[in-house]
């Protein structure tokens, strides 16, 4: 008998994933907001990273694992990471015959670029649309097993919790579609949670509109550790939008692109000035700081705003056109400049969240049953997470969870009762009828401007404890404001505003595992920096923050970090790597 | 209100089967507002030009970068991504409407499932062996992946089919984003070797022969995706493929 399983989110991760599953006879279940060709993987603009050492320069998948653990400050468990690492070529050949265009050499072959935290040619890509390469390539493969009747889409539909039996493990999902606001269970061996990461905590992000972190804070509140919530990667180099921030990809900096800033009237190239070993290729943390000090505490930033420039005005056109043509559309088309003639203006933005839903080395939670792969697990990225591993832990993740899935499957082969889909179903339900009846003063999006905004200021580049703590009781504050919320639509078909409701209750949840992991955290870490607390500190810190809910706040608890394979140093980008 | 305002005229319904009508809304007015950013602004206060308090308008949009085609929208009169058309330029009153040859599920929300499930008949995918560990791929020439390329950034965002005149909410016809798909399947040397199968779907009901030459699909197409070099040589392809199994048989 095949095994039944549910897939929530129909990003990398997620497609992976069914891909494995559907190709080993098994059934799937995928529920996806968006149609999956619309999930967010499409935004990835750079690359994905594999060590394949075409150009001759000696990289190999332990250097390309040193890397990705250095850059992560020594966070990461160490043993998942390299079997990533190691998996890597293998999976650009995997996309590279499902017929993804990656960009080529003279000869025909691979072309990789540099990106940010390596000295090799690793990052393989298509154009300036490598995450929609990849995904559409995915995409096509699990229509053809939708074809074939393996994998039911269910697109529209919204998960709302996770069905869990008497022992607690995870027996399956219930899910509302966003049209007819019908809420029904579904029934499975394993689930999966592959809904990406929670940019929508932060307001405005370079991440899309369904990255609320809703489906994960409902699998945080059922039980599922969460950890690591502290580390948010802030991109150093995005386009300020009203509805979000557009991300200019890593690979600008990778084909040459200089940042600077006037200083004495001069162009100042202070990346190049500060870090001579690494230049504009310092990894995204150092550089997101280094603009903040430019700008806030030099008050260089440029015409006294927020602001510094990422120059590629000084390279070829031609090149430009053949390598990073859609990143330049993008910053043309948003902002109406011509980057080939004027300097980009940009500062940095929330971009990716290294925590997520705690696993093991499976991909399984806490939750038995219950698995998570891609931006929404914490496995692969330890502190900071490196240019262009994204897609690659996305596709590993997904690759890896399947058999595990199946596995589990067939050792859990007892039937659940069906009272328990009955008992979530009119839970779920009794919560939509009280959301219905809402009608206070406030609106859902404003207070969601408000949460993003400041969980933006207080808990993104640079943290001060006090702050941290006023920011918790400012999201105790929305969470009073949240019941005060008044519905504006009280309509039963494709109401939006409903389900955004729910999603901002999500949101306040997990943005208090995010604020108080980074209040406890007394070090700077990778994307994680206090100023009253400089330096790492492995001593008290190199572990992984565990948050657990209860309904009086997150419960927090800390697992050693599994650092057996590269001993821990510190983490320089002033001086070479081999010499720190 | 600002003294700089923006006005939109939005074409609203509540579902497929109810009277259509046009609300007007007032926003202020930001030289890098777009369409997307500006409905957000009315979620924020949905009240229309009467001072009306109202559902906020509803509608799709995802990235917002012009890279998964959830926002497509007809505004002045032209289909395209709401989130890349500045309110720089729009002018006013602006109408937004939603797509006009799909259903409409609400507001501006169409179902564009059609064409998904037309590139399951148009069979648009590589079919690999297995996903374990085979190898490398093909080689491909340079020349080849740049032109390949310009067709896979395709987002299935549907504004090709409403140009098309020869597409409607009851045409069978897959329209320029599938016969491109096709297309680009037929660049890659693996896909070429299942060239048949495809040509097979594009010349049963809804296939290449549908077009009527408008070139239409071409003009609005935001990715400039050669959709009509696409349409011809799919065209060729199944015009020979046709000879081949008239001799053959």
């Amino acid at each position: 008998m095949p095994g039944h399983h549910i897939i929530v989110g129909g990003g990398l991760a997620g497609l992976t994933a069914a891909m494995k599953l559907a190709e080993q006879g098994e059934q799937v279940d995928l529920f996806s907001i968006v149609p999956v060709k619309r999930s967010h993987s499409v935004c990835a603009q750079g690359g994905i990273n594999g060590a394949v050492n075409t150009k001759g320069e000696g990289d190999s998948p332990m250097i390309h694992f040193d890397d990705t653990i250095y850059g992560g400050d020594f966070l990461a468990h160490q043993p998942p990471v390299k079997a990533m690492c190691e998996a890597a070529p293998a999976i650009i050949y995997l996309f590279d015959r499902m017929g993804v265009m990656f960009n080529r050499t003279p000869e025909g072959l691979l072309d990789f670029r540099r990106f940010g935290g390596t000295k090799h040619h690793r990052t393989a890509f298509a154009g300036a649309t490598t995450g929609q390469q990849l995904l559409y390539a995915l995409d096509e493969q699990v229509r053809r097993y939708e074809a074939a009747g393996q994998v039911r889409k269910f697109e529209g539909w919204e998960m709302l919790s996770i069905v869990q039996d008497e022992s607690g493990n995870c027996r399956g999902i219930v899910a509302i579609d966003t049209r007819s606001l019908e809420i029904r269970a579904f029934p499975a061996d394993t689930t999966l949670i592959a809904t990406g990461g929670p940019g929508l905590v932060f307001g405005r992000s370079t991440q899309s509109l369904v990255c609320t972190g809703s489906a994960v804070s409902a699998c945080y509140q059922a039980g599922s550790i969460y950890a690591n919530g502290e580390f948010t990667q802030v991109h150093p180099t995005a386009m300020q939008g009203e509805d979000k921030y557009r991300l200019i990809s890593e690979s600008i900096r990778g084909e040459g692109g200089r940042v600077w800033t006037y200083r004495d009237g001069k162009p100042w190239y202070f990346l190049e000035d500060m870090y001579p070993a690494y230049g504009n290729l310092v990894p995204r943390d150092i550089a997101t700081r280094a603009i903040h000090k430019v700008v806030f505490e030099m008050k260089l930033g440029v015409d006294g705003n927020p602001v510094v420039y990422l120059d590629v005005s000084h390279l070829d056109p031609e090149e430009l056109e053949r390598k990073v043509a859609g990143v330049l559309e993008i910053y043309e088309k948003f902002s109406g400049q011509d980057p080939r003639k004027v300097p980009m203006r940009i500062f940095p933005a929330m971009h990716y969240s290294m925590g997520g839903l705690w696993v093991d080395y499976h991909q399984q939670t806490n939750i038995p049953g219950l698995f998570a792969a891609g931006e929404c697990d914490f496995q692969y990225h330890g502190a900071n997470r490196l240019g262009a591993n994204s897609l690659l832990s996305c596709i590993h993740g997904g690759n890896i969870c399947a058999p595990a899935m199946i596995g589990y499957a067939k050792s859990h082969t007892s039937a659940a009762s069906s009272q328990i889909f009955d008992q979530e179903l009119k839970r779920q339900r009794e919560s939509f009828d009280k959301l219905f009846k809402m009608s206070g003063p406030e609106n859902a999006f404003a207070v969601w401007r408000e949460l993003g905004d400041i969980m933006t200021e207080n808990v993104t580049v640079v943290r001060y404890n006090d702050k941290l703590k006023a920011t918790d009781n400012k999201l105790l504050e929305f969470k009073d404001r949240w019941s005060r919320i008044g519905l504006n639509d009280k309509g039963k078909w494709a109401n939006q505003e409903v389900l955004f409701v729910r999603q901002l209750w999500n949101m306040l949840e997990l943005a208090r595992p995010i604020t108080l992991g980074a209040l406890n955290r007394n070090e700077s870490r990778g994307a994680h920096y206090k100023p009253d607390f400089p330096e790492r500190d492995d001593e008290n810190f190199m572990k992984t923050t565990m948050a657990a809910w209860s309904s009086d706040g997150p419960r927090f608890s800390w697992e050693p970090v599994d650092a057996s394979l590269i001993k821990p140093r510190p983490r320089r980008y002033d001086i070479e790597k081999s010499a720190a | 209100m600002p003294e700089k305002t923006q006005v939109l005229r939005i074409k609203r319904q509540e579902s497929a089967k109810s009277e259509p009508y046009y609300e007007e809304f007032e926003v202020p007015y930001l030289p890098h507002h777009n369409v997307v950013s500006m409905l957000m602004e009315i979620r924020r206060n949905p009240v229309n030009r009467q001072g009306k308090r109202v559902a906020p308008v509803v509608f799709n949009a995802n990235c917002l970068e012009e890279v998964c085609g959830a926002c497509t929208m007809v505004i002045n009169g032209r289909v395209r991504q709401a989130c890349s058309q500045l309110a720089n330029g729009l002018g006013g009153p602006a109408t937004v409407e939603p797509m006009t040859k799909f259903p409409v599920v609400r507001d501006l929300w169409v179902d564009r499932a059609k064409m998904f499930d037309d590139l399951k008949k148009a069979r648009a995918w590589i079919p690999i062996d297995g996903t374990y560990d085979l190898g490398p791929g093909p080689r491909v020439a340079p020349d080849v992946q740049e032109f390949a390329y310009l067709f896979s950034r395709c987002m299935t965002c549907g504004c090709c089919l409403e140009a098309c005149p020869q597409f409607n909410s009851h045409s069978k016809f897959m329209g320029a984003s599938v016969i491109g798909q096709v297309y680009l399947m037929s660049q890659h040397p693996t896909g070429k070797m299942n060239l048949t199968e495809r040509l097979d779907a594009m010349m049963a009901e809804g296939g290449v022969a549908d077009c009527g030459n408008a070139q239409n699909c071409v003009e609005v197409c935001p990715k400039d995706i050669p959709l009509t070099t696409a349409i011809a040589a799919v065209g060729r392809q199944t015009t020979i493929k046709w000879l081949r199994d008239l001799f053959m048989k």
